[in-house]
């Protein structure tokens, strides 16, 4: 019996250690069988049933003391047996919990003690003792799979000793325990013989049959059936994925004609009731509430009387049709179960799983969990466990091809662990068991998708067949659904992928045709993309580009243009002189519009050639290689013409492109913006997106700015605002937006069209993208007063303060920007306060990026001017003045300019000039002194300005050796330098040591023009100042000679 | 026929103005180019047969070494395609006729002459047998397999599948017209019957030099052709 314990039974861990028997119709009737031999073996074989085992059968049990009647010696809770072997030991003995058993006859009397746990101390015992055969006969004798030589072992030892009835009973025994194994085999395989499969095939052919019977007017058996859930998977399954572990197919309402609608499970082991599965389901919705049966046909019969009757007299109406629709294709035999089928389906529902889970019904948490529950049938299977099963998928996902390897190596092992080795085994009806191997393995081949078994065959016509042949196999594949990744994989895995790369080296026209038209489908695949690379495609596919035949070199350039989507395609293309091809491909189109099939032709390979540049376009030293190719003044061709679908790619290479520098001077010098201006009108909204960013890249320039207005784009510009559902269009178009907005009579042209309130309303719900674009815009469009009150009065301060608090650099800069600009308004500076949008700014000045940090500044400043009591606000920040101070050591020339800029708004406030001075911002703005950058110059002049209102700051920046410096400011060219060194150097000039260095360092004659200046403030600071020195002159004189 | 050559030449012109004006494709020099290397083919033959006109074994001669066809079964169809009288002789009219599908016919035209080419027995349809027989040497047999003949079965099966649009298990004109102008590959499905376009050109080159205007026209029907 060992043999059938370890193959029949179904175990709850396959491993060893201590399994429990699962509670299954197989294993009850094991139990049983097992039961009734021991039950037996007494009265049958009575001296055999009286040899003492080895070892004792040790188990758990249920038996107390006081289930022992008299015949046993009871002492407490112990229990021994008057029976004892020749060394004195009794045969049975119990200690509870544990009780040890040593001949058959006393188990046979243990078992007659308690008839109604019968079962289960057989069970405990099994479970305790997974091969009972090695406790009674000794380890020599454990089951061994193969050849089992114990027996003959014996036999010789019979011989050799006749005298010993010992060795005589034992192989009596072992016969007797064999033929019991033999039993309980033979009677498993009639169980398992019984047990019926469905596939999601069978049960679409049964429901389709069904509903057929359904329309059947007035005989009709049946009022309705369907489908609870409309979607079905690749796999043919309707059930949710995580039902699908469990077997389950699909969930079926039918309603019969003399009864409440019926909920059925079709599950793959056979059809049941469900609690009521809906196109909702919950809870318990899916717990079984009927028998078994093997399809629906049968549970309608015992339903529905009358469905029985009406499919009785119908029988021969549908005997009529092909007989074996009904029943027979499905319902498979099947040996020790498929092992292949729920491995395949496995499989299929994972990806699945991944993929529609969500779309699906909404994840049930409890039915998530449950996937992961090993179900009973693949446990005798060797199947990988769940977590070995998500490694797995880890693998798969990362390597493509180790994927092919690993599935193909796991289908002998599983095989090999479900199958009884048939060699050796003593199995009755070795034909029998050859049978159900057979089929198994035509089980297996079923479990992948059909396709895939198709596939492969189309696969070997190709390999194995000439041109013909070869023809007929790639039109067949194409029938193919080759978007569909179970095919592009499949195609893939049979090595497909070879044999069509392979093709295209060949001279059959004819055939590279039929390859790439597959190629070029399948490429769409990130995975196929990275095989046709590795094996050497794009270098056949860039030779074919030369090819006399257009369709063949629309076809190689298509391909192209999926494949280059990774950086090593796209270089590969361009070291084996692709890019040149494929320029050379855009040459094809004639000057005048006509539409002959000749020149449709060349349009055909034009585009596809801009589809493949388009495609190689995203790498840098492509777009030199695709400009030094020529290929601009063709662009610039192509674009004239009337065809979206030519346009698409050629536009979106240009504004791929137009990240170059030399790209921008071609398209404006070339008269493209006219053209792309012209496309923001039309109705493909891929177009208005390619040529809204190629104007957004563009129109950094001012030239091209201009034009764009000249060419009257800004209004369908703004129009396109509109569209805000499409949201990469609408990057592009606020992205365009905002760089055109830099010229201000752009902003001009935008508030005739009212672009700011569009703007102004995009500041919420949208991605990020978007959000930088029209900020940005705003920010430019704000550097006109009237927009501000504008952009105020649709109520745009609020979103824009609160973009304050984000963590997108590009963002915060415009946002900065934007607010900035507001801030100059006082009424939006009142709403900026409230909103706390100041100490936002401020916060900002941390940000890491000194972009964002100037622009804080900037932001600031105003804000300051404008605050109702700035001085109080700014100090109501905690470490703000420090912060700001502390900012004068950046070396970014820009957040310096920017922050002397704050610092001079701030000191206007005397005690927030006390408190920077402590902070030593004396000493600071004298080491910039030396600075050559005029714009850091006039602020830097500014803040020591605002900063001398202290006499004891005047004398600290001439004892920090400012004044020199500061003086020499004088020599820029910067009108609004002069004025601000004036400011500062009037001020500093109340020092009478200051104006010493001053006069010395030459000031008075840099002075003396600037009083003549047209600029009043100017000239009356430069006037000042020489009157101060003056000043200090005639006081010197005067003590000097009295 | 003591002058051949003057005779033939005047002959030459005027059969050549009467057929360039029935023969489509084919222009009046063009015609006669082609009429004269008719003759020069004639004259290899004996005397018996040029009367009838080129026969079977000449033209299969010329099918495989000018045009590259190899399959005898297929070059005995193209044979009997051009032999519209079934004379087992081919005329000038039909050689022209039949050169006008070849090197420069439309699809249409094709598809006719490829269904007629692989209607084996002429009944108007191409029949499962048909196609077996076609196709039986287009897979390398695999020696081990059960049944050599499976692959190609298969392979009938799949070309039934992908064409019989009217599912009666027998390819009519309809049929073959409609697959292939889904699937322009599909032409020739049943064995290659039509030359590539190398020898086309190869072909028009030699046999249209001799004219002035032959560069010209060439060129012209090069546009056409691709």
């Amino acid at each position: 019996m060992g043999l059938a314990l370890t193959r029949a039974a179904q175990w709850t861990t396959a491993s060893s250690g201590m399994g429990k028997l699962e509670i299954t119709p197989l294993n009850e009737s094991l139990l049983k069988e097992i039961l009734h031999f021991v039950e037996q073996i007494s009265a049958r074989h009575p001296q055999e049933a009286k040899h003492v085992f080895r070892e004792p059968l040790q188990w758990e049990t249920s038996l107390q003391a006081s289930d022992f009647t008299t015949e046993y010696d009871i002492s407490g809770s112990c229990v021994q047996s008057r029976e004892a072997d020749g060394d004195g030991h009794p045969l049975l003995q119990l200690t509870p919990p544990d009780v040890s058993v040593r001949s058959f006859s006393q188990l046979t009397r243990l078992l007659q003690l308690v008839p109604d746990r019968k079962l289960r101390e057989v069970r405990a015992c099994l479970e305790a003792n997974r091969d009972p055969v090695v406790q009674i006969l000794g380890p020599s004798f454990a089951s061994v799979e193969g050849e089992d030589s114990s027996t003959l072992r014996l036999l010789d030892k019979l011989k050799e000793d006749s005298q010993s009835g010992e060795a005589e009973l034992t192989i009596k025994l072992l016969i007797i325990l064999q033929q019991l194994d033999t039993l309980l085999l033979s009677n498993s395989v009639k169980q398992l013989a019984q047990e019926v499969r469905l596939s999601p095939a069978a049960v679409k052919r049964d429901v389709e049959l069904l509903k057929s019977l359904c329309a059947a007017g007035e005989k009709k058996v049946l009022r309705s059936v369907c489908y609870t859930s409309d979607y079905e998977f690749s796999n043919g399954c309707r059930s949710p994925p995580w039902r699908q572990v469990h077997g389950e197919i699909a969930y079926l309402i039918i309603e019969p004609c003399d009864s409440e609608p019926l909920f059925i499970t079709c599950s793959t082991a056979g059809v049941f009731l469900n609690a009521g599965v809906r196109h909702e389901a919950e809870g318990n919705a899916f717990d079984r509430r009927s028998n078994v049966y093997k399809d629906l046909v049968d549970l309608l019969k015992s339903k529905s009387p009358h469905f029985a009757e009406g499919i009785n007299k119908k029988d021969f109406v549908i005997q009529e049709e092909p007989p074996t629709t009904l029943k027979i294709p499905h319902v498979e035999a099947v040996g020790v179960e498929a092992p292949g089928q729920t491995l395949g389906s496995y499989e299929h529902q994972e990806k699945n799983a991944l993929k529609k889970a969500r779309q699906q019904l909404a994840p049930n948490k409890t039915g998530g969990e449950k996937k992961f529950e090993p179900s009973l049938k693949w446990k005798c299977l060797g199947l990988p466990s769940p977590h070995e099963e998500a490694e797995e998928r880890k693998m798969r996902r990362s390597g493509g091809s180790e994927r092919a390897t690993k599935s193909r190596s796991r289908f002998p092992k599983s095989e090999s662990k479900a199958k009884p080795s048939a060699p050796g085994s003593p199995l009755p009806g070795p034909s029998f068991t050859d049978d159900v191997q057979t089929e198994r393995r035509g089980d297996s081949h079923t479990d992948l998708p059909s396709e895939y078994w198709q596939i492969q065959k189309l696969v070997k016509y190709l390999k194995g067949g000439n041109q013909t042949a070869t023809v007929i196999a790639l039109c067949s594949m194409r029938d193919f659904n080759l978007a569909q990744e179970t095919c592009q994989l499949a195609l893939r895995d049979v090595g497909g992928l070879e044999v069509l790369v392979n093709l295209l080296d060949t001279d059959e026209m004819k055939c590279k045709i039929g390859s790439l038209k597959i190629l070029k489908e399948i490429s769409h695949n990130s995975q196929i993309r990275q095989a046709i690379a590795d094996l050497g495609g794009l270098q056949t596919m860039v030779a074919i580009l030369d090819s006399p035949d257009k369709e063949l070199r629309c076809l190689a350039a298509e391909t192209i243009a999926n494949v280059a989507r990774f950086r090593r395609a796209r270089r590969t293309v361009r070291q084996h002189d692709g890019i040149k091809r494929l320029v050379n491909l855009l040459a094809c189109v004639p000057h005048c519009v006509s539409t002959s099939s000749k020149q449709e032709k060349d349009m055909e390979v034009a585009r596809c050639g801009a589809l493949a540049l388009w495609s190689c376009s995203k790498s840098t030293r492509n777009k030199d290689a695709i400009r030094k190719a020529g290929a601009i003044p063709l662009l610039a061709r192509l674009l004239k013409v009337p065809q979206t679908n030519m346009l698409i790619p050629v536009v979106g290479t240009l504004q791929e492109c137009a990240s170059q520098r030399s790209y921008r001077i071609a398209i404006q010098s070339e008269g493209m913006i006219e053209d792309l201006v012209k496309y923001l009108s039309c109705d493909n909204q891929d177009l208005q997106k390619h040529c809204a960013s190629a104007i957004f890249k563009c129109a950094e320039d001012k030239q091209t700015r201009d034009l764009v207005r000249h060419h009257e784009g800004l209004q369908p510009l703004v129009a396109l605002l509109g569209e805000a559902r499409n949201k990469e269009l609408l990057t592009a178009t606020t992205g365009a937006i905002w760089k055109c907005s830099i010229s201000m009579e752009n902003v001009a042209k935008f508030e005739e069209y009212r672009a700011l309130e569009l703007l102004v309303g995009l500041l919420t719900d949208q991605p990020e993208e978007v959000l930088v674009n029209v900020v940005g815009a705003l920010a430019e469009c704000a550097q006109r007063p009237n927009n501000r009150v504008t952009i105020r009065k649709s109520g745009g301060i609020a979103p824009l303060v609160g973009l304050l608090t984000g963590t997108n650099q590009t963002l915060l800069i415009n946002v900065t920007r934007a607010v900035g600009a507001c801030a100059a308004d006082p009424e939006s500076m009142t709403i900026i306060e409230r909103l706390d949008g100041v100490r936002l700014l401020w916060s900002l000045l941390k940000n890491p990026n000194p972009d964002v940090q100037a622009n804080a500044a900037w932001a600031i400043c105003p804000c300051i001017e404008n605050a109702e009591d700035a001085g109080e606000m700014v100090r109501s920040f905690v470490g703000s003045l420090e912060l700001i101070v502390h900012l004068l050591k950046s070396t970014n020339k820009e957040v310096l300019a920017s922050v002397c800029a704050a610092i001079g708004k701030i000191a206007k406030d005397e005690e927030n000039l006390a408190v920077i001075t402590d902070h030593g911002v004396v000493p600071m703005l004298a080491s910039l002194t030396n600075t050559v950058d005029d714009k850091l110059r006039r602020y830097l002049a500014e803040a020591i300005a605002r900063c001398c209102m202290w006499s004891s700051n005047r004398k600290a920046f001439g004892e920090a050796g400012a004044v020199a410096p500061v003086v020499r400011f004088l020599r820029s060219n910067d009108p609004a330098v002069h004025r601000a060194t004036a400011q500062a150097l009037f001020q500093l000039s109340r020092e009478p040591n200051n104006c010493i260095t001053m006069h010395e360092s030459g000031v008075v004659k840099l002075l003396i023009p600037m009083i003549g200046s047209s600029d009043e403030v100017l000239q009356e600071e430069a006037a000042g100042c020489v009157a101060n020195i003056r000043h200090l002159a005639l006081a010197n004189d005067k003590a000097r000679y009295g | 026929f003591s002058e051949p050559t003057a005779m033939s030449k005047k002959m030459i012109q005027n059969l050549a103005e009467t057929l360039s004006k029935q023969v489509k494709h084919f222009n009046k020099t063009e015609t006669q180019c082609l009429i004269r290397l008719y003759n020069a083919l004639l004259g290899d033959q004996t005397e018996r047969k040029v009367g009838h006109g080129l026969d079977r074994g000449k033209f299969r001669n010329i099918l495989h070494n000018t045009f590259g066809l190899t399959d005898d079964m297929i070059m005995d169809r193209v044979f009997r395609a051009f032999d519209k009288d079934n004379d087992s002789y081919i005329s000038v009219k039909e050689w022209l006729e039949g050169l006008a599908v070849f090197l420069r016919g439309t699809l249409d035209e094709k598809i006719k002459y490829c269904f007629d080419v692989y209607d084996l027995n002429g009944d108007g349809y191409i029949s499962r047998e048909e196609m077996f027989h076609m196709l039986k040497n287009s897979l390398i047999r695999q020696p081990t397999e059960e049944d050599p003949d499976e692959g190609i079965k298969d392979l009938v099966e799949i070309t039934l599948k992908k064409m019989d649009y009217d599912h009666d298990s027998r390819l009519s004109c309809d049929d073959f017209e409609k697959a292939v102008r889904d699937e322009n590959l599909l032409l020739e499905a049943f064995g290659t019957c039509l030359p590539d376009a190398k020898s086309i050109q190869a072909f028009e080159q030699q046999a249209f030099q001799v004219t002035r205007f032959a560069g010209a026209m060439t060129h012209k029907y090069e546009q056409t052709l691709f």
